[in-house]
């Protein structure tokens, strides 16, 4: 950051908001949710809805829900990196193909058992992190950008060009789990499955916000310098940004091929990628309600624009640039920062 | 044919590819070292840029043909529309967001590229658009070596259009102040530059380089289509990468270096054609971290 730049709108947004009264109403409305007691009956109400829903809606509903809450662990996990840490990662979806292809690949040619394939999967996603962080997150947050955007499509094409990946027609046929004889098939079952990891993710970010770890990121994100200086170890605190990232990817991409059945190199692309961070920065980015916030309306917002066909990404786009030039903070901006 | 025909016949294809991704990284080059943004929206500038110069040629066609003539100037009507467009966009989008932090200016220059690229999805269906021309395939031989007249007019364009930049950049009185407000932009504002019209400079004459290049590829390659500029974006990223961003000299040698790897690359047993672009971006990653500033950019000592 450019020391000498003039105080932008941003920066006195950020800072007005971390200690002032909440002045307009939607300030106040989210003042409201966030004293504990009504927090934790939001938590409950939102609970209860959740598991209710697939019981009153169609099988539509669940399915397009269970996409929403797919995306929920995916944004959870890019606004550690984004978020949390200021890390620019555009090559999201590679770790959320790295931990699709190794259970399918695993699971469905090598038979391994799921739930056995999981670990592996998580420490394939893992190193990746580890092998594309560690040399490159030295460098200037702009080049970081454009490495993962390579290391994204290095990824894609790997899947596509390798025979164990199924090529360009990836993997199909990859086996459904089943936990103590309850054999999850059904969408509802999958449904289910999503609100856990949702509800995991949603309380393992909470946790690490709160953490030690988690005020080093915020550090970093906000002075590298001044956060070396007090003894926070800048390449190790960013690198466990990153593979936090990669971990919470995976799990997301593992529950995503068996959901599925079948995955293929094009569900990992750079729109996809685009489509987690749009997500994030819409929400607001290190907020991790504005956040969920952001991964149901990236969800839900296509389907209920439908009408528009191809119109409705360039709808997205325009939205995205309109957030950065007038709330760069997104719908539900982060207080403390 | 020998292995001598077959290393020059790459080496002619590597120089047109090389011309492309050379003219393409200059403009990623010419922006960064006037306000260090990483303009995401330049590979979509380059489709922008084809789509236009194919606009110039259906308007043109009718009174001068669609040969040579004509996609001349269908590119001038290209470089110049698009030039504009570049000037609109540092003007709308990154104009406000110059002082705030490196992310959000980042995510913006993204959004841009969103929004071209949708743009054109919607506006063409996301079907590939027939480029077509009169120039046909003719060409000269030479032992083996089969040089085409679009290829020599392509890297002959491409030597052109460099040689005018250079010249632009080291003579003229704007490319002086466009090389002073690299260096230090409050010291030019104390001097009297005009450091906003410096930029609107260097974005018209970035982005009009890129719809050169765009215009050029639609004739040669005979299609265009709106995910054309994202992969070429990333290759001419890689390119001013190698030359050392910031050096417009070294953006054209990284952009023939690269057109030059990717063409002898794609031979080397094991890294089959289908490898070429996991090869060019690994070489992207290695040079990044290996030597970040590049093979004739300076050592920046700032970080961040």
């Amino acid at each position: 950051m450019d020391k000498h730049s003039p105080p932008t709108p941003t920066d006195v947004d950020e800072h007005d908001s971390g200690r002032a009264k909440p002045r307009n109403p939607l300030q106040k409305l989210y003042a409201a949710f966030e004293s504990p007691g009504r927090r934790r009956a939001l938590h409950l109400t939102i609970l209860a809805i959740l598991i209710v829903t697939p019981w009153i809606s169609s099988q539509y509903t669940t399915v397009i829900l269970t996409n929403a809450l797919l995306y929920v662990v995916l944004c959870l996990g890019l606004n550690i990196v984004v978020g949390y840490a200021g890390l620019l990662d555009l090559g999201y979806a590679a770790f959320f193909a790295v931990g699709a292809y190794t259970v399918g690949i695993l699971t469905q040619q090598f038979g391994v058992n799921f739930w056995a394939a999981i670990p592996f999967a998580l420490m394939a996603a893992a190193l990746a992190g580890v092998i594309i962080g560690g040399p490159t997150l030295r460098l200037r947050s702009d080049y970081l950008a454009i490495v993962t955007l390579g290391f994204g499509e290095i990824v894609r094409f790997t899947a596509r060009n390798l025979e164990i990946t199924g090529g360009a027609s990836g993997l199909s046929h990859i086996p459904e789990p089943s936990l103590f004889g309850w054999h999850i098939d059904s969408s509802i079952d999958f449904y289910y499955v999503f609100v856990v990891l949702a509800v995991l993710a949603y309380v393992a970010s909470q946790r690490l916000f709160d953490s030690r770890l988690g005020r080093a990121w915020l550090y970093v994100r906000h002075d590298e310098d001044a956060a070396e200086a007090m003894g926070i170890n800048r390449v190790a605190t960013k690198l466990a940004a990153y593979v936090t990232g990669a971990i919470f990817g995976a799990i997301g991409g593992i529950f995503f091929s068996v959901n599925l059945g079948a995955i293929s190199p094009e569900s990992f692309s750079f729109q996809q990628s685009v489509l987690i961070l749009l997500a994030v920065v819409l929400g607001g980015m290190g907020k991790i309600p504005g956040v969920i916030l952001g991964a149901f309306i990236v969800v839900l917002g296509p389907e209920l624009l439908r009408d528009f066909g191809t119109l409705r990404l360039l709808i997205f786009a325009v939205l995205l640039l309109l957030i950065m030039l007038f709330r760069p903070s997104g719908i539900w901006p982060e207080k403390r920062s | 044919m020998t292995w001598y025909d077959s290393f020059l016949q790459q080496l002619v294809d590597g120089l047109v590819l090389g011309s492309f991704y050379a003219l393409v990284a200059l403009g990623y080059t010419m922006v960064f070292g006037v306000i260090k943004l990483l303009n995401f929206a330049h590979g979509d500038l380059y489709m922008t840029g084809a789509f236009a110069g194919f606009g110039g040629l259906s308007l043109v066609s009718g009174f001068l043909g669609a040969g040579w003539l004509g996609i001349f100037v269908a590119m001038l009507l290209a470089m110049l529309a698009v030039g504009c467009l570049g000037v609109v966009i540092e003007r709308v989008a990154y104009h406000p967001m110059l002082g705030a932090p490196r992310l959000s200016i980042l995510i913006t220059a993204l959004a841009v590229s969103l929004v071209l690229q949708n743009a054109a999805l919607a506006l063409t269906g996301g079907q590939y658009t027939a480029f077509s021309t009169d120039l046909g395939f003719g060409g000269i031989s030479l032992g083996n070596l089969f040089l085409s007249y679009n290829q020599i007019v392509l890297v002959a364009a491409a030597a052109v259009l460099m040689i005018a930049l250079e010249l632009f950049v080291s003579r003229t009185l704007y490319g002086r102040a466009m090389r002073a407000v690299s260096i230090d932009k409050d010291m030019c504002r104390m001097m009297g530059i005009n450091v906003s019209a410096v930029i609107a400079v260097t974005f018209f004459i970035g982005s009009g380089l890129a719809a050169a290049a765009g215009t050029m590829a639609g004739a040669y390659y005979g299609s265009i289509w709106y995910f054309m500029g994202f992969l070429i974006g990333l290759k001419a990223f890689t390119a001013a990468v190698i030359g050392g961003i910031g050096s417009i000299t070294g953006a054209m040698l990284g952009g023939l270096i690269l057109g030059l790897l990717e063409s002898f690359g794609t031979h080397i047993p094991f890294i089959g054609s289908e490898w070429k672009d996991v090869f060019t971006f690994s070489i992207l990653i290695l040079v990044l971290v290996f030597k970040p500033t590049g093979l004739l950019g300076k050592s920046e000592v700032e970080r961040m």
